[in-house]
């Protein structure tokens, strides 16, 4: 924007860049200097009793959010440009009802308490494994024959999430109510109870993944561009949308197992890193975006335990706030 | 060289490109042309591999460009499409830039830059250059795109009705431009164009399409005569001499034959 001006004489405009690095290096910078105060602050603030045993609390609190913010931001990101869309989410094409309809039947089936007994690595095992599984045979039935294939995937995962919900509340009514009030908790992410050993073989698995899809990243900007471009710049298309999918499920599938659904956080703070980058390059955006994603997370409940005495649930915060936002692109993309 | 090897296209039971064989040599302005349908810009995508063939092959330099790496062939042969929209906000530099991605991925060398210079300065899109691509007219539009194809800087350039939507001078300047980039940067260009004027005036061969097949092939000259027009659009088209070259007077619709095209009967008044 700020280049505008200086665009209109031919001199000045030879020494203006097309894409400005330094605008999106100083929102990054900023951005991780928040994240590491607002870590501070979460581990330091109105310490009492045992030091250890409430930095250790604190810190697994702390690095839960953090990996479920950057996989959430992530997925996010990279649904967007295998979708040339910047308004949906992962979240919408089931995995997230897929999980609360996994966590209902199991209620049913074996009742609650039953269910919370199973070794929790296991469930924690089964669920990944059911989402992923969904994923996969979703892609393998849909892709693969061209561009407008990722369009009706979108739908039928859509369609599948609405199918997801309808079952899982038919399951409820016929559930015992004592048994739906300890359901509706799991229903909702929860940061509080993250178990350590989940937690470390959810990092491991992000981790992994992250360091393997890096080296996409350039070439997912020429794919942002579309698929002709693409192809014309020598870039496989549709392969690299393919594995850009493969990445979000499994993404999806580790942070909804690990702490429930956090619907709206992706699409909130991917686009908020479009918009502050001011850039679609992914070097760019995916560290804002997974920045933003950890910062939302750790700052959020930092503000809900301190201040507001966790008279609500940061997940239905960010539902509501994300929800807002999500208007507010629909209306800006319509005005457009 | 290019070679088109029996390609086939088809969409259930539509065949839009039917066992087309062509071999474009090196250098030189070839123009595409043919009525609405005639699958003109079919076998354009199918050279240019947005677009799979049925049967046949096409190969550039030797390269099977359905099979060879993409990369590789992206250094050779570019195509520009028709409708130009790219869903991102970009500016015309950074769009420029993606020309050299080919050949440096994401990363541009100190000669990469001094290409992506260059293009700027030679399409004289300086004044632009920082300005997004969603901001600038269709013309200036028209010239980032081809830019960055030139950036691209292969020997094969391939463009699908780059006139499309520009005014008079917009066209004639694109078309000029074209021309220039054959005759000075020494570029094999192979064009789809919709007006057989622009064709005969730039062109150094006509190959003209209808139902898929190839129906003519030559020089402006042979080919922008009555009786090819006559069998290429199927229409009557008076063909005058001006300034030394042939041009095609088109625009009276009571030159097409009877049956063909009907004005309705004024209702009313």
């Amino acid at each position: 924007m700020a280049a505008e001006p200086l665009a209109s004489s031919p001199r000045a405009a030879a020494l203006v860049l097309g894409f400005h690095p330094g605008r999106a290096r100083t929102v990054l910078a900023t951005l991780l200097v928040l994240f590491a105060l607002a870590v501070t602050l979460f581990m330091t603030y109105d310490l009492k009793g045992s030091l250890d045993y409430a930095l250790e609390l604190r810190g697994r609190k702390v690095a839960g959010m953090a990996l479920v913010g950057f996989a959430v931001a992530y997925s996010s990101v990279l649904f967007h440009t295998a979708t040339h869309n910047r308004i949906l989410t992962p979240s919408l094409m089931g995995f997230d009802s897929l999980y609360v309809l996994i966590q209902t039947l199991a209620a049913y089936f074996l009742g609650t308490a039953e269910f919370l007994q199973i070794d929790v690595r296991l469930r924690y095992g089964l669920e990944v494994l059911a989402m992923i599984g969904f994923a996969m045979l979703l892609y393998r039935w849909l892709l693969g024959r061209g561009d407008r294939d990722v369009y009706v995937l979108v739908l039928v995962g859509i369609i599948m999430g609405t199918v997801f919900s309808n079952l899982t509340e038919l399951v409820m009514r016929m559930i015992d109510p004592n048994e739906f009030t300890q359901l509706q908790d799991r229903l909702f992410a929860n940061f509080s109870t993250v178990n350590q050993d989940l937690l470390v073989v959810s990092a491991i698995t992000v981790g992994l993944v992250t360091i393997a899809s890096w080296p996409m990243l350039s070439r997912l900007d020429v794919v942002a561009l579309g698929r002709e471009h693409a192809t014309n710049l020598g870039v496989d298309h549709d392969q690299l949308v393919r594995r850009a999918l493969f990445v979000v499920a499994i993404l999806v599938s580790v942070s909804t197992a690990l702490v429930g659904p956090v619907a709206f956080l992706g699409l909130l703070v991917a686009n908020l890193s479009y918009q502050l980058t001011g850039t679609f390059r992914h070097r760019y955006t995916v560290p804002a975006a997974g920045l933003l994603g950890m910062l939302a997370l750790v700052g959020g409940q930092f503000v809900l335990q301190e201040f507001l005495e966790f008279q609500t649930r940061l997940s239905i915060i960010i539902s509501f706030a994300g929800g807002i936002y999500f208007i507010y692109l629909l209306y800006r993309e319509a005005r457009r | 060289m290019i070679e088109i090897d029996h390609v086939t296209k088809r969409y259930g039971a539509t065949t839009v490109v039917d066992d087309v064989s062509l071999t474009i040599p090196k250098g030189g302005v070839t123009a595409l042309v043919g009525a609405n349908g005639a699958g003109k810009s079919t076998l354009l995508s199918i050279v240019g591999r947005t677009l799979d063939a049925d049967a046949g092959r096409v190969s550039v330099d030797g390269l099977n460009v359905a099979t060879a790496a993409s990369a590789a062939v992206a250094q050779r042969l570019s195509i520009l499409r028709q409708e130009n929209q790219v869903a991102v906000r970009i500016t015309v530099r950074e769009l420029v830039e993606f020309g050299r991605f080919p050949y440096s991925g994401g990363r541009l060398t100190g000669e990469d830059i001094a290409q992506v210079d260059r293009t700027i300065e030679y399409l004289q899109l300086e004044p632009f250059a920082g300005r997004q691509l969603d901001k600038l007219s269709g013309g200036q539009r028209q010239r980032a795109f081809i830019a960055m194809v030139l950036c691209q800087d292969t020997d094969y350039v391939l463009l699908d009705e780059p006139l499309n939507n520009l005014d008079m001078r917009h066209a004639a300047q694109t078309m000029g431009l074209i021309r220039t980039m054959a005759t000075e940067l020494g570029k094999t260009i192979v064009v789809v164009l919709h007006d057989i004027n622009f064709a005969a005036y730039h062109a150094d061969r006509i190959v003209a399409m209808k139902d898929g097949r190839i129906v003519a092939d030559g020089s402006p000259r042979e080919i922008v005569t009555p009786p090819v027009l006559r069998e290429v659009f199927d229409i009557d088209v008076p063909v005058h001499e001006v300034e030394g070259q042939p041009l095609a007077v088109y625009f009276v619709p009571g030159r097409q034959p009877a049956g063909d095209f009907r004005v309705p009967a004024s209702a009313g008044s």
